[in-house]
C-alpha cells in the first residue's frame, strides 16, 4: 500500500459517498454524475489491487494479516458494481442514488481498515 | 403468503437493506477472523460476534424476501438485534472483563459508529410502515 494513494482513495470514496447521498436526498435518480463517482471509486480500487500485488515485490509488505487485507480489498472492489446493481434493479429512484452513496462510504471505512492492517499494528 | 409485503425492499427499504447487508458482512467477516485467530482469548465475545453476524444475515434476507412469513422473521431478528445491542452495550460498560475483545454490540456499537444501535430502531419503524395488510398477527 502507498500512503498517499490510500489517502486519495479514502477521500474520493467519502466525497463520492456524500455526493450520492446528498443527490439522492435531493430527489435525483442515479445519473452520469453519481454513477461516474462510483465508477471513479471502482477504478481507484482496481489501481489499489495492482499496487497491493506489486508492492511486496519491492519490499513494501503488509505488517498485518495479508489474508485479512485481501478479503477487505476484494470485497471493497465488488461493492460498487453490487451497489449499482442493487440500486438500479428497481427502475432507479432517488433512494437508488442514496444506496450507491452508502456503498461508497462503506468503501472508505474498509480502505481505512486496510491501511491499518498494512501499516499499523496495535497489540 | 401475502403478496403486498414485497414493498419492504422498495425505496427507503433498499437503503436500509444495503446497510444491513454491509453490517452482516462486517460482523461475519470479523467473527470468522476472530474464530480462526484465537478463539480461546475471548470465547464469549467471539461467539457473540458470530451470532450477531448470523442474525444480521437472516435479517437482511428477511427484509428482501416477500411475504408475511419473512416479515415475521424480520421482526424477530431485528428485535433480537435491538435487545442484543442494549444488553451487550450495558454489560460491556459495567463489566468490561466479560468482553476483552470487541464485538459489533460492545459499547452500543461504538466501533461501528453506533450504526448497530440506530439500525434496529429504524428497521422496526420501517417494518411497521410496510406491515403486510390483512395480517394482524404480524403486528410489531
Amino acid at each position: 500500500m502507498i500512503d498517499w494513494l490510500t489517502t486519495a482513495i479514502v477521500s474520493a470514496s467519502v466525497a463520492a459517498g456524500l455526493l450520492c447521498v446528498v443527490l439522492g436526498l435531493a430527489g435525483r435518480r442515479p445519473n452520469d454524475l453519481s454513477l461516474g463517482a462510483a465508477a471513479l471509486v471502482e477504478v481507484l480500487l482496481v489501481v489499489q489491487i495492482v499496487v497491493a500485488i506489486a508492492a511486496p515485490a519491492v519490499g513494501n509488505s503488509p505488517t498485518g494479516s495479508a489474508l485479512e487485507f485481501w478479503v477487505y480489498l476484494v470485497t471493497a472492489a465488488l461493492l460498487p458494481p453490487l451497489a449499482v446493481l442493487w440500486a438500479l434493479l428497481e427502475r432507479g429512484s432517488r433512494w437508488s442514488t442514496v444506496v450507491i452513496g452508502v456503498g461508497c462510504l462503506a468503501i472508505a471505512v474498509m480502505v481505512y481498515r486496510m491501511h491499518q492492517i498494512w501499516f499499523v499494528q496495535v497489540a | 403468503m401475502s403478496t403486498s409485503a414485497s414493498n419492504r425492499s422498495q425505496g427507503l427499504g433498499r437503503v436500509l437493506i444495503i446497510v444491513y447487508a454491509l453490517l452482516a458482512l462486517a460482523a461475519t467477516g470479523r467473527s470468522v477472523f476472530q474464530l480462526l485467530d484465537d478463539f480461546d482469548r475471548a470465547p464469549l465475545a467471539y461467539t457473540l460476534s458470530a451470532l450477531a453476524g448470523l442474525i444480521y444475515i437472516v435479517a437482511t434476507i428477511a427484509l428482501v424476501a416477500p411475504g408475511s412469513f419473512w416479515y415475521r422473521i424480520a421482526v424477530i431478528t431485528i428485535s433480537f438485534e435491538l435487545v442484543g445491542v442494549l444488553v451487550v452495550g450495558v454489560l460491556s460498560i459495567i463489566d468490561p472483563v466479560l468482553f476483552p475483545a470487541k464485538t459489533v454490540w460492545s459499547f452500543f456499537g461504538r466501533g461501528y459508529a453506533f450504526v448497530p444501535l440506530v439500525l434496529p430502531i429504524l428497521g422496526l419503524l420501517w417494518l411497521r410502515r410496510t406491515r403486510p395488510v390483512g395480517d394482524p398477527d404480524a403486528a410489531v
